[in-house]
Formats: structure tokens, C-alpha cells, sequence
């Protein structure tokens, strides 16, 4: 049934090389993969398998070294500024570090308005940008009225990472590469901020690409997962078939290693 | 940035430093309202004048006097005229005439006149004196009488007519001037340079050409090193490749004699003071450039700058809003060092001859230069080039100073 709905992002023989010589580290190692519109994708993995690498290479941020990328069916072409913008109008993302993320000098407010201008609303009245502004905070429990003014550094991990998060509700992009997006973010909120996600989904047919390494997290939110060990995909399918009944031994691995209440932890595989 | 003005201002290396860096500003700016001389205007007729008050004498003798009986005046008259060499003459004779050597005290004026008085014949053949020897003793005799003379000295006028001198005044000994009331007195401070100017005037001047030298030669340095560092940086790839290429040249022909080659084939007389500023600065931008690239390249890949990238963000808009604010203390910093090294340049290029033309304006480098044309070292004129080394030290070490500082605020590693 899934593979019925339209491809929105594809990789074929997908590669990246940093370095050459003895310090050349195969990042992703030769990756195919099929992002259908409006599932929930997610892409799990440990610390250093690629995921990142990968990502970045699906925002066109960094260059793949070897293989194409397809969006909604067609050759990846971002080779000007202007075809670049386009992209990036369809395919956004939440990064890992949000102490990082936000240029310091940047008071938040020009954060959120340039992604109402990415929109092409660049030109509505003040107010009403306040008000677009106001709701995607709404959306991530922030309050406007409280950052307004105030710089990025001022404002807690997880306020930050709300922030970042709340880009996404402004923009409405196409597909959004959310890595480790809710990492730094209390429980509670948590769920409530991933409802949203999905939300906006069936809002506005996102698809939502979620990077993470806690299994938990995936098999919760996704219809296909996809496991990344050491630059490959060793292993992918519905989220039910992954993880209920894993083939390979790095996902049982992966499960295994997810903290269970009442249960003793078991530190032997780490 | 008010936090951070405040961060700056309290580490003690910057402030010592920005506080002799304002002093010497202010310097420059004040020291020309108050005295606005021309600074290359020869005033003095004769090299090397030492530092001191210079009184006007025709006016001091046409101010009205003061007499003051003060008991040490004529004592101290003598004792500044007899020089070094009649002491140890007079000394010389005594020891002659039969007296023993350490009963002698050659600094002691009263005792030594007395000896003198006392003992002095002009008759009297020392064995082995000369005839010129002998004279020399009688007129310095004469001389010693002359200085214990208490008459005024006379004031004459000569008569246009009959070419008379006619006494008009005489200036008793126990005359006094205020000198307040002397129409005429220069203060010279550091006294003259070789040329008979003023060498505080001069100096002031030249000290303010220098940072403007080095002002200048610092922005063009570091806006050339800057815009290369963050092309080559941002963009990478061939462009890199190139900058990094023209960068290596540059760094491997020592800048310094690119200058000397340079200002060599610039004639002296289009060699302005600005000339050599913009020729020091298009020989000094390397390490600027190489530092800059180094901090973007690790700039590049930072998230916020793929934050800015995904908001659709120009090339430019990037490199201006995302990374220059990210290296902009690094790069103030770097700023502050150029103008320290350009004033250097200024005055290496200018002792070896080869700085601005002499004849407008003075130069730290080019004070340099004249002195040690002049031998002012060697003469042990010292006012002529101890002044301008300390001033060269001074701003060098303020600015070094001020760069230590910030380096402190900016740099976490550093704090104490």
C-alpha cells in the first residue's frame, strides 16, 4: 500500500567520502533509499553511524560524493542560489544542537521572520506577522510576547530547541528532516510537540524524516524505519516489522539497549 | 556589546594599554591647538640645541630689574664658568709649586680659589713648564680676577654719528628678571634636531603622521586580508585554491623586502606619507588572509550558518551576517596588530632611507633617519632619538598591550 503513494525523496548508490588518504572515513557507504509522500519516516542509528552525514546531504548542505538524489521523482538540481531557495522551500530540518544552531548575534525575532519571508511574506503588515509569529510559539508552548527582543543564547536548551521547532510551523515545508528533535525537551512537552508534527502532516502532506538513535522515539512515531549502522542501511521496513521482529543483530542490539522501567539494565552490550 | 565593552575594560592589560594609547592620542590632537607652530619651521641657527628654557638676553636687559643679595649668586658665577679643564690646570700648578695632591679638592670652588690666590706667582718657573705654558697660567690668572670682579656690566649704545660707544645702562650683578616679565622665552623641551627645529613640535607631529601611516596601512592590510581570508574560506574549492596560491607567494617573498623594493621604484618625490601607508598595507595582508580562512573554514560548517543557508540567505548575506560577527574581535584584534606593525614598517622603511619625501611632513621613521644622519648618537645628542624610539616603543607596546587584553576577554581559554 505504501509503495502506491508518490515518491518525494529517493537516493540511489548515495556516498560520502571525508578525506583521502590514511584519513579517509566513508561516511555513508553507498545508500539507496525511498521517502514516500506523507509517511512518517524514521532513520535510527548510533552515535557516528552517518545519520547526520546523511541528512545534511538530503538538505544539500554538503555535497554527496558519489550517487543522485532524486525530489518528487526528478534529478536533484541545486546548482544556483535561486534553485537552492526553491529546495529549501520544500525540504527544511531541525538540527541536533540547538546552542548551536542560532547565530548569536540574531535576536529571535529575525529568526522567526525569515522563515515568513522564505514564504514569500515579506511584505504583510507587521501585526499579522506577530500574530503568524505568536502561533507557531503556541504550537511548542513558548510564549511570543516573552522572546520577543531577546537573543538565542538567552533562552534554555530546550526553549532553543522548541524555537527550532517552532521555524517548522512558519515554513510548512514539504519534508522535514527532524534530527534528534526533541532531545533536550521534557517528557511531557515532548509528546505533545511530536502530536504537532504529525499534525502537520496531514495538514499540509509534510513528510516527516525523523534521525534518531532512540528506538523508543521511532517505533512511537513512524510508519518505516530505517536502521544505519556504520554508513549502511542494514536494515528497513514498517515500523512494526523492524522492530517487532528484527533480523538483523545491531537492531536487536538497538532495542536492547533501550532503558526499561522495573527492569535491571543490561550494560553488556554497550 | 555592552557587556562585552564591559567584560574589555576590566581586564587591566587593556585599559594600561588603551590609557598610554589615548595619552598619545590626545597628545597629537591637544599639543597643536596650544602650539601651533609649523613642525618643520627651522628655528634655530646651529644644530643639536640642548633641552632647556631659552631666554631672550636683549629683552631680559631691557625688563625692569630686581635686585635680589643673595649670598651664593657670585659664588655659583664662578664656580659655573671656571670649567673642568682650569680646575685641573690650577691644580696641576699647585701640585708644582710643592703642595700636596689630596689637600687639593678641585670641586670645591672657595678652597681651590683660595689655594690659587695664595699660592699663584707669575714669576714663579715650575720645572719643565714652557713659556706657552706660562702664559696660559697668567691669562687664566686674569680670567679668575675678572670673574670675581663686582661691577655691573656696562650697557653701551653706539653713537650713529660719531660711531662712540656711549654707556647707557650698567646691569649690577645682583640683578634679577622675573621671568614672567621677559617678553621673549622658548621653552624647547627635547631642544633641536639637527635642522634647528623643535624637536617636541616635530615629534608630536610626527608621532600623529605615523598613526596615520599606520592607520592606514592597518585598514588596507587587514580589509584586503579580511575579504581574501573570507572568500577563500566560505567558498573553498578552485577559488581557494587560487587565493592560497597568491597567499603562499606572498608569504614566502619576505614582505619586508617587497617594501624596500617597492618604495625603491616609487621616485622620492611621489613618496608621500599616505603612498607608503598603501604600500606597506598591499605587502602585509598575508597572515591576515591565512588567519581569517582558518577561523571560516571552521565557521563554515557550523549550524547556525546551515540555519541561515535552509532561511535562503545569500552568499553575501552569510558571510556578512553569520560569520563576520563571528570573527569580528578576532579580527579587531588583528587590526590593532597591523597598525602597531605599520608604523614599525613606516620607520624601518624610513631609517634605510626610503620613506616619505622630507620636505612636507616628519615621520617617526623619518626622525630616525635625520638623527642618525646626523650622528646624533655618536655626538650624544640624545634628545634627537631617544625621544622617538620611546614614542615607537610606547605605541607599539600600548597596542600589543590592548591585543593581549582582548585576546583575555575573547578567548575563555586565556582568562585568569
Amino acid at each position: 500500500m505504501a509503495d502506491k503513494r508518490k515518491s518525494c525523496l529517493s537516493g540511489k548508490g548515495v556516498t560520502k567520502v571525508f578525506g583521502f588518504g590514511r584519513t579517509r572515513t566513508v561516511a555513508v557507504n553507498n545508500v539507496d533509499f525511498d521517502f514516500k509522500e506523507g509517511e512518517v519516516i524514521s532513520i535510527v542509528g548510533e552515535s557516528g553511524s552517518g545519520k547526520t552525514t546523511l541528512a545534511k546531504m538530503l538538505l544539500g548542505l554538503i555535497s554527496e560524493t558519489e550517487g543522485d538524489i532524486y525530489f518528487q521523482g526528478e534529478k536533484r538540481d541545486i546548482s544556483s542560489h535561486g534553485k537552492r531557495k526553491a529546495y529549501w522551500q520544500q525540504i527544511q530540518a531541525i538540527f541536533q544542537d540547538p546552542f548551536a544552531s542560532f547565530n548569536i548575534f540574531n535576536k529571535i525575532d529575525s529568526v522567526l521572520l525569515d522563515c515568513i519571508n522564505m514564504r514569500g511574506g515579506g511584505r504583510l503588515p507587521y501585526e499579522q506577522k506577530v500574530e503568524m509569529m505568536t502561533e507557531a510559539c503556541s504550537f511548542v508552548n513558548l510564549k511570543f510576547e516573552e522572546l520577543t527582543n531577546k537573543y538565542p543564547f538567552e533562552l534554555s536548551g530546550g526553549q532553543q530547541q522548541r524555537l527550532m521547532i517552532a521555524r517548522i510551523f512558519l515554513l510548512k515545508p514539504k519534508i522535514l528532516l527532524a534530527d534528534e528533535p526533541t532531545s533536550m525537551i521534557d517528557a511531557c512537552s515532548r509528546a505533545t510537540i511530536l502530536d504537532y508534527l504529525l499534525q502537520l502532516r496531514d495538514e499540509v502532506g509534510m513528510t516527516p524524516i525523523f534521525i534518531t538513535h532512540d528506538i523508543g522515539l521511532a517505533y512511537y512515531v513512524s510508519d518505516t524505519v530505517y536502521i544505519m549502522e556504520k554508513g549502511v542501511f542494514v536494515e528497513s521496513g514498517s515500523a512494526d516489522e523492524v522492530i517487532l521482529h528484527p533480523k538483523q543483530p545491531y537492531t536487536q542490539r538497538l532495542i536492547n539497549d533501550v532503558p526499561k522501567i522495573y527492569e535491571e539494565w543490561d550494560l553488556s552490550t554497550v | 556589546m555592552k557587556h562585552m565593552l564591559q567584560q574589555i575594560f576590566q581586564s587591566g592589560k587593556f585599559v594600561t594599554g588603551f590609557v598610554i594609547f589615548v595619552a598619545i592620542v590626545l597628545g597629537v590632537i591637544i599639543y597643536p591647538l596650544v602650539i601651533p607652530d609649523p613642525p618643520l619651521k627651522i628655528i634655530a641657527q646651529g644644530t643639536f640645541f640642548e633641552p632647556g628654557i631659552y631666554v631672550n638676553v636683549y629683552d631680559s636687559i631691557n625688563t625692569k630689574y630686581y635686585t635680589l643679595n643673595l649670598d651664593e649668586a657670585a659664588e655659583r658665577r664662578i664656580a659655573d664658568r671656571l670649567g673642568d679643564e682650569d680646575r685641573q690646570a690650577i691644580q696641576t700648578w699647585l701640585v708644582g709649586n710643592g703642595m700636596a695632591e689630596n689637600e687639593i679638592d678641585i670641586t670645591n670652588t672657595e678652597q681651590l680659589l683660595d689655594q690659587w690666590f695664595n699660592n699663584f706667582d707669575p714669576t714663579t718657573r715650575l720645572p719643565g713648564m714652557t713659556n706657552a705654558d706660562r702664559n696660559y697660567y697668567i691669562r687664566l690668572n686674569n680670567n679668575i680676577q675678572g670673574l670675581l670682579r663686582t661691577e655691573g656690566a656696562v650697557i653701551a649704545e653706539m653713537n650713529e654719528e660719531t660711531a662712540v660707544l656711549e654707556e647707557t645702562a650698567t646691569v649690577p650683578q645682583t640683578a634679577y628678571v622675573n621671568i614672567s616679565q621677559v617678553p621673549n622665552v622658548r621653552i624647547l623641551p627635547l631642544g633641536t634636531d639637527n635642522f634647528g627645529r623643535d624637536v617636541l613640535t616635530e615629534l608630536i607631529r610626527a608621532t600623529g603622521v605615523s598613526l596615520q601611516i599606520g592607520l592606514v596601512a592597518g585598514a588596507i592590510a587587514t580589509l584586503i586580508g579580511l575579504v581574501l581570508g573570507l572568500v577563500s574560506g566560505y567558498i573553498g574549492g578552485f577559488v581557494d585554491d587560487i587565493i592560497m596560491f597568491i597567499t603562499n607567494l606572498f608569504t614566502v617573498i619576505p614582505s619586508f623586502v617587497l617594501l624596500i623594493l617597492i618604495s625603491f621604484s616609487i621616485s622620492q618625490e611621489q613618496r608621500g606619507a599616505f603612498t607608503i601607508a598603501v604600500v606597506i598595507g598591499f605587502t602585509s595582508w598575508v597572515w591576515t588572509a591565512r588567519a581569517v580562512r582558518s577561523q571560516v573554514i571552521s565557521l563554515r560548517n557550523r549550524d547556525h550558518v546551515n540555519l541561515s543557508k535552509l532561511s535562503g540567505h545569500s552568499i553575501t548575506h552569510i558571510i556578512v551576517r553569520d560569520i563576520l560577527p563571528y570573527i569580528a574581535s578576532y579580527v579587531i584584534m588583528a587590526l590593532i596588530l597591523q597598525i602597531s606593525s605599520g608604523i614599525l614598517a613606516e620607520a624601518g622603511l624610513s631609517i634605510l632611507g626610503l620613506g616619505p619625501k622630507t620636505t612636507e611632513v616628519p615621520t617617526l621613521g623619518l626622525m630616525m633617519n635625520w638623527a642618525m644622519i646626523y650622528q646624533a648618537h655618536i655626538l650624544g645628542k640624545w634628545w634627537a632619538y631617544f625621544p622617538v624610539i620611546l614614542t615607537i616603543a610606547l605605541i607599539a607596546f600600548s597596542m600589543n598591550l590592548m591585543n593581549t587584553g582582548l585576546d583575555q576577554v575573547f578567548n575563555p581559554a586565556l582568562r585568569e
